[in-house]
């Protein structure tokens, strides 16, 4: 295709449809709503079903069924639908549900302001529903990424048999960019793992705990069971304590021990430096500028930008946070991700939160200000 | 229906006696409900992979776990929901919900949109007019008086008539019937054999709560369907399109506007040395956003990197709208302009908008304004420009490719002909010619 000038909104239906997703639903919200046209015309040329849904919880509705039809599915929406989804997250969790569920976040709480970014929903994310079970979070700094992500979003959640969360705002959303998206790297695409052979299908058939159950399509070769309740490998019903914990660790476990697995983030590590910045999405970029500045000052600074936001990248951030003295953490928001660097911060570090949310980008400026590189 | 298919498939039940009994209260409807429907099915003889029974929280919930079908169990009032999804994925397949009184309550809207949709499925409801498993409350099918554990005093509120409201919504098959009627198998594979959406309303006894907080026996329900003076019986048969059969059509009938996207190539040279903020400020309606990103556009055929962000109300059409391109010869990270280089305004609307940004312009800027807008003071460099004029000549939705050319011809970051390139490629012919037109009165107002 060559070079484009997309927003990323586009970008996420392109890299959802190269993902082979063939079900969408989602239900209007400013500034999500463009995926919904992108994908309203996109999935059917691809013989797929898309359809506007009446509301939140019904498009969430739609996905988890289709899903477990065996088609690959992707809601979108903003902040407002995201807490409508809420409920539904848990199902999608409780029947292990491959789906990638957009947020191009806004200016909230509540109604906010619907054409401006901010970045208020990462901790509601990681803790989305009731009974507080991990997901998997990406969030993309560019449009390139956007369409990357949004692809591996799809591996994610088939690999891991979960729902993962596209993690933008307006500021990617529905700004544009020059791109190609062809000249982008992406992984093989990863299928999902179907039951061989068997007498009996059981839905979560988990073998050690991080073991990432078989599926079997609705309407496949096997009759299925899907449930929201308590239940047992074979979606019964249980009131068994011990089962029950069984499953509420194989759950945890699945994603929570993946987490240095499926980390992607970007380093740029300065020997001798004694801060890094770590960011994550559009933020990271107004941190790229800002490091690029103190270093042609002679400051010397590392960079870890976070891809991956659910599980946490442990590893990742322990390792750069070595040597360091301080870590500064912008975001569009009034210090969510702060909380998880504080934890894993060794005693002694400093971890300077850069937060605000009032529509606009953190900029480089207010990055090193705050930051105490001026 | 025949009897013969049955004899071939030999299917004799669709539930399992493996669970043990079915675990409704004695005398409850849902046990009428739940043989009915294994009658029906066993009249039908489909496959059982090929059918799914889908349930949500109610105390009719714990019954798709006895049949031998698939079964899908979800949130509370949502089974509409995973039932469409299941059609429209595989619109092949046999889905069968099965609902609450209370489950039609709170998630009323899927069952307005399913009736409305046409998605072939078949709706069962067990209506006994309260909520069982929570400790019998009232329902949006509560009887006004009736008795229940929220209104003690007698409900105060007006019954809901589930199937006249589907058939409202547009029902193509809707039946209200009772626990005592003697053919709600054959009403049931009826229903389940409706291409499109079809429900039955099945009025019921709730042993538990209902029914002997409110003296309610079979004769009662017969004198509450007539003191609202509702029939039993086919109430709708309005056979139309199911929705995935015209979801296929209108798709195969308007494929062919689909257009092939266009790459941009490097076409021109450009004279940007460094990174280039641009801010273009005017009316909603006056084609900011659009004409910013043909701009765009058209410094990536001159081999630049560009970003645009925009800034506007919700509303459409009316207020400001704001453009921020930035062009340059390496990757843009940072988005925000925050120091512009060329700052365009265009309309009154624009101006009440960026007023602060532009008190705060630096010397370095140039701005380019509409010449009969009341500027601020500011460091930058002002350039007086007779746009609206202009546009008036040509087309007052050209404004800002008037704009942006002008600016263009003053710095000449990169050619005319790219913008004039971007415009053909990326708008419709008839406008672009008028464009085009606009692009080169632009230019001339500074060529000078």
């Amino acid at each position: 295709m060559g070079r484009e000038f997309l927003e990323g909104n586009e970008a996420i239906a392109r890299g959802c449809m190269k993902a082979k997703c063939d079900f969408f639903a989602g239900y209007p919200i400013t500034p999500a709503s463009s995926i919904l046209h992108y994908m309203l015309e996109l999935v059917p040329q691809a013989g797929g079903t898309a359809i506007q849904a009446e509301d939140e919880i019904a498009s969430m509705g739609f996905c988890i069924a289709a899903a477990m039809t065996g088609r690959k599915v992707m809601t979108a929406t903003s902040g407002p639908g995201l807490s409508l989804y809420s409920e539904s997250v848990g199902l999608a969790q409780m029947g292990e549900t491959p789906m990638v569920i957009v947020n191009i976040q806004r200016q909230g709480p509540a109604t906010g302001s619907a054409t401006k970014g901010a970045e208020g929903d990462i901790q509601f994310t990681r803790w989305i529903t009731s009974g507080g079970l991990p997901v998997i979070a990406l969030s993309p700094a560019t449009i390139g990424e956007a369409y990357e992500l949004t692809y591996r979003a799809f591996n994610l959640a088939e690999q891991y048999r979960s729902p993962v969360f596209i993690m933008a705002n307006k500021e990617i959303g529905v700004t544009k960019e020059s791109v190609d998206l062809d000249a982008i790297e992406l992984p093989p695409l990863v299928e999902r793992k179907k039951v061989a052979s068997g007498k009996d299908y059981v839905p979560h058939n988990f073998n050690g705990l991080t073991d990432v159950p078989a599926m079997s399509d609705f309407g496949g070769e096997y009759i299925a069971r899907y449930t929201t309740s308590t239940h047992d490998k074979t979606a019964y019903l249980t009131t068994n304590p011990a089962v029950i914990q069984e499953m509420i660790d194989h759950y945890t476990a699945k994603i929570d021990e993946a987490a240095d697995d499926m980390a992607l983030y970007k380093e740029d590590f300065q020997a001798g430096a004694e801060t890094l910045i770590i960011s994550y999405g559009i933020i990271s970029r107004s941190a790229t500028v800002a490091v690029k500045e103190a270093r042609a000052r002679g400051t010397k600074i590392s960079s870890l930008i976070l891809q991956t936001l659910w599980p946490v990248s442990k590893k990742a951030i322990t390792s750069a946070m070595k040597g360091i003295k301080k870590v500064i953490v912008p975001e569009m928001n009034m210090g969510q991700y702060c909380l998880e660097i504080e934890r894993l911060a060794p005693p002694g570090v400093e971890v300077v939160g850069v937060g605000k949310m009032n529509t606009s980008l953190v900029s480089p400026a207010e990055i090193q200000r705050t930051g105490g590189l001026l | 229906m025949s009897t013969t298919k049955a004899a071939a498939n030999g299917y004799t039940t669709y539930m399992t006696d493996k669970l043990g009994p079915l675990p409704f209260c004695p005398g409850c409807g849902h046990y009428v409900l739940i043989k009915a429907l294994d009658k029906a099915l066993v009249k039908l003889q489909l496959d059982p992979k090929n059918v799914v029974i889908v349930t949500d929280i109610g105390c009719i919930g714990l019954s798709d776990r006895y049949f031998t079908t698939n079964a899908f169990h979800g949130l509370h009032g949502r089974s509409i929901t995973y039932a469409c999804g299941l059609k429209l994925a595989r619109p092949e397949l046999t889905i069968i919900a099965l609902k609450g009184d209370g489950g039609c309550g709170i998630g009323g809207t899927h069952l307005l949109n399913v009736a409305r949709r046409n998605i072939g499925i078949t709706l069962i409801v067990g209506n006994n007019f309260n909520y069982g498993m929570t400790g019998g409350q009232h329902s949006v099918t509560t009887p006004t008086d009736g008795l229940t554990s929220t209104t003690p005093w007698g409900n105060v509120e007006g019954p809901m008539d589930l199937c006249g409201t589907a058939i409202a919504a547009g029902a193509a098959w809707a039946y209200r019937s009772t626990m005592f009627d003697k053919e709600l198998s054959d009403v049931m594979a009826l229903a389940i054999d409706q291409p499109g959406f079809a429900m039955i309303d099945i009025w019921e006894l709730c042993t538990a709560y209902y029914s002997p907080r409110n003296e309610l026996k079979r004769k009662g329900l017969d004198d509450l369907l007539a003191s609202y003076n509702l029939k039993v019986g086919l109430l709708a048969d309005n056979p139309r399109p199911e929705y995935s059969v015209h979801y296929k059509e209108a798709y195969e009938a308007g494929k062919s506007v689909i257009k092939p996207k266009l790459p941009i190539e490097k076409k021109y040279d450009n004279s940007v040395s460094r990174q280039t903020g641009i801010v273009l400020a005017g009316s909603a309606g006056q084609k900011i956003k659009s004409t910013a990103t043909l701009f765009a556009q058209a410094s990536m055929f001159s081999g630049l990197d560009a970003t645009q962000k925009d800034d506007y109300p919700i509303t459409v059409m009316t207020g400001h709208s704001l453009a921020e391109i930035i062009v340059s010869r390496e990757r843009i990270d940072y988005t925000a302009i925050d120091s512009p280089d060329y700052f365009l305004v265009i309309s009154e609307d624009g101006l009440k908008r960026a007023r602060a940004r532009i008190e705060k312009l630096p010397e370095t800027c140039t701005l380019y304004a509409e010449e009969s807008l009341d500027l601020p003071e500011t460091k930058a460099r002002v350039i007086r420009l007779p746009w609206a004029e202009t546009a008036k000549k040509i087309s007052k939705l050209s404004v800002a490719v008037i704009a942006l050319a002008t600016m263009l011809q003053d710095t000449g970051l990169f050619s005319q002909e790219a913008f004039a390139t971007a415009i053909s490629q990326f708008q419709k012919a008839k406008i672009a010619e008028t464009n085009l037109k606009a692009l080169e009165a632009g230019a001339e107002l500074v060529s000078n």
